[in-house]
């Protein structure tokens, strides 16, 4: 049997797994969600900022728009893989995955889709409080835009996935990832858009930021939700995403495979 | 007393010797000081460059309250956060027993015992960022201005402490709170913004019911030579009040505790 059938099959069996996972541990999961207040804080600063007048481009709403839109592909999108797999590769329990006959980069991936719909719970009052807010304004309207905004948030979920996942797997080479994995989010939430709009950041951040893989993760489903594009500017969104989700993919499996080698199963 | 400074500065000696083995560590988290530094000064930068005021606040003045909120965070961080970790660790093992056996406070022995000397370069960047904001302002605070400063930095930061010793004490009956710790550090993230900024609920909010003004906008404005004597009196109130009900809660929670080995 081909490695994609076998692992077609357990699928299922997988994501009731994950549904079990997030149930049990579903009281730190929310305090977890919880602790994302960065995009609330900015929002009560900018809007009572933009409230005498606009912020450059930005009114009000407009930022009440962008803020909660952050917080909703946020939830859907973050996961925590590279704690995950840093903790287990240090532990050792990681030895349990390998006997499996499944990557395990499928099997930590149907763990958190399973998750998702505990974590549309936290969206879809989020989406309705911006529909009801002056946010609603700013929204794009666009059927085409939205549309596409379900196939630009799983492409944001892959490359967020993929990265994480090599991120964690760094934990085969070094012991302490804390410190790193506190600055990959440090450059995360400055280029894709998590604290502060793109739009109003010096020029040539905005321009590295466009290019790089954080952008594609955050801020390009955002873009979809509160701004009107032009076909030119959704098809350069897209082909940037789908590159960016084959590169984190790949580099995932890469890194994966030159870090197991070196895997010693400590303590077991 | 002099015992407990004794003992203080042992377990300050251990700490740095530990910290020390670890040299790569220590560098690499000194630079990440300085990337969070230069994240969380960003958003000022952009907004001060189109507004010269905002609600009462221009730019050297919010740079004080930055500068304030990484004093205090530099403290707590390296101080009392990596303590209370241990705690909550040495609850779920049991071996919280040895503290309560020794003739100390067992308050004093865990809010004191483990640091993280790394942060100093958080409160270099604090330093740092308030001397170049009262360049920037053209005249230097007077003297009684920055005693006052100080002594309400002092206040903010055991206002700050109370807050955690509450979450500690939390760990006697729900022994899991990582996370509760993560959501303390989020909400104390509000507080590098001037409480004035923010309007309605959030201000009411970040005030009275998580007094986060407390530990950074009124020791700013003191500094600034901006704080009432009546807003004085009420941050010091505020800060021992705080101090009164953590250390009353905490006494409930030891007579409470049962511990995890016998």
């Amino acid at each position: 049997m081909s490695s994609f059938a076998r692992v077609w099959r357990a699928v299922p069996t997988l994501l009731r797994i994950g549904v079990a996972e997030t149930v049990a541990y579903r009281a730190e999961f929310l305090v977890w969600i919880l602790t994302s207040t960065m995009p609330l804080i900015m929002l009560g600063l900018w809007t009572s900022v933009a409230s005498e007048a606009p912020f450059r481009t930005f009114s009000s709403s407009r930022f009440v728009a962008y803020y909660l839109s952050v917080l909703i592909v946020r939830h859907l999108t973050s996961n925590w893989v590279a704690w995950q797999l840093s903790e287990e590769i240090r532990l050792g329990v990681l030895s349990m995955r390998l006997l499996r006959p499944i990557h395990p980069f499928f099997s930590y991936a149907a763990t958190h889709i399973a998750a998702l719909p505990f974590r549309s719970l936290i969206a879809l009052p989020l989406t309705f409080i911006l529909l009801i807010s002056s946010g609603a304004s700013a929204l794009s309207t666009d059927p085409l835009q939205l549309a596409l905004l379900l196939p630009s948030l799983f492409f944001a979920w892959l490359i967020t996935f993929g990265i994480l996942f090599a991120l964690g797997c760094t934990s085969f080479w070094f012991t302490q990832m804390f410190g790193l994995f506190n600055f990959y989010f440090g450059v995360w939430s400055l280029f894709s858009g998590y604290l502060l709009p793109i739009a109003l950041l010096p020029s040539w951040i905005g321009r590295i930021a466009e290019y790089s893989p954080f952008y594609a993760m955050l801020g390009a489903p955002i873009e979809l939700m509160t701004e009107s594009l032009t076909p030119h500017q959704l098809g350069v969104l897209f082909a940037r995403q789908a590159l960016w989700a084959v590169a984190a993919v790949a580099t995932a499996f890469w890194v994966w495979r030159a870090g197991v080698r070196r895997f010693e199963a400590v303590g077991g | 007393m002099t015992r407990y400074l004794q003992i203080w500065g042992v377990q300050l000696r251990t700490s740095l010797a530990t910290a020390m083995t670890y040299r790569a560590s220590f560098i690499l988290d000194g630079f990440m000081s300085l990337v969070w530094i230069a994240l969380a000064l960003l958003p000022l930068i952009v907004l001060f460059d189109q507004r010269s005021m905002v609600s009462g606040w221009d730019r050297p003045s919010a740079l004080i309250v930055i500068a304030y909120f990484f004093g205090v965070k530099a403290v707590m961080e390296g101080i009392v956060s990596p303590s209370l970790i241990q705690l909550v660790e040495r609850i779920r093992n049991g071996a919280f027993d040895y503290v309560l056996l020794k003739p100390v406070d067992a308050q004093f022995m865990i809010s004191a015992c483990n640091y993280e000397p790394e942060k100093i370069f958080d409160f270099i960047g604090a330093i740092v960022i308030a001397t170049y904001a009262f360049i920037l302002r053209g005249y230097p605070p007077t003297v009684g201005q920055v005693a006052l400063g100080l002594a309400l930095f002092v206040a903010g930061v055991f206002a700050m402490y109370s807050l955690w010793i509450l979450c500690a004490a939390a760990a006697f009956w729900v022994v899991r709170l990582d996370n509760l710790i993560y959501l303390l550090q989020a909400i104390f993230d509000t507080a590098r913004w001037p409480v004035q900024v923010f309007r309605g609920v959030w201000r009411i909010l970040f005030t009275f019911i998580i007094p986060v003004a407390v530990m950074t906008t009124f020791p700013a404005m003191a500094m600034l030579g901006r704080l009432s004597a009546r807003a004085t009196l009420a941050t010091f109130g505020g800060a021992i009040a705080m101090i009164v009900i953590s250390r009353l809660v905490w006494r409930a929670a030891i007579r409470n505790y049962t511990s995890a080995s016998s």
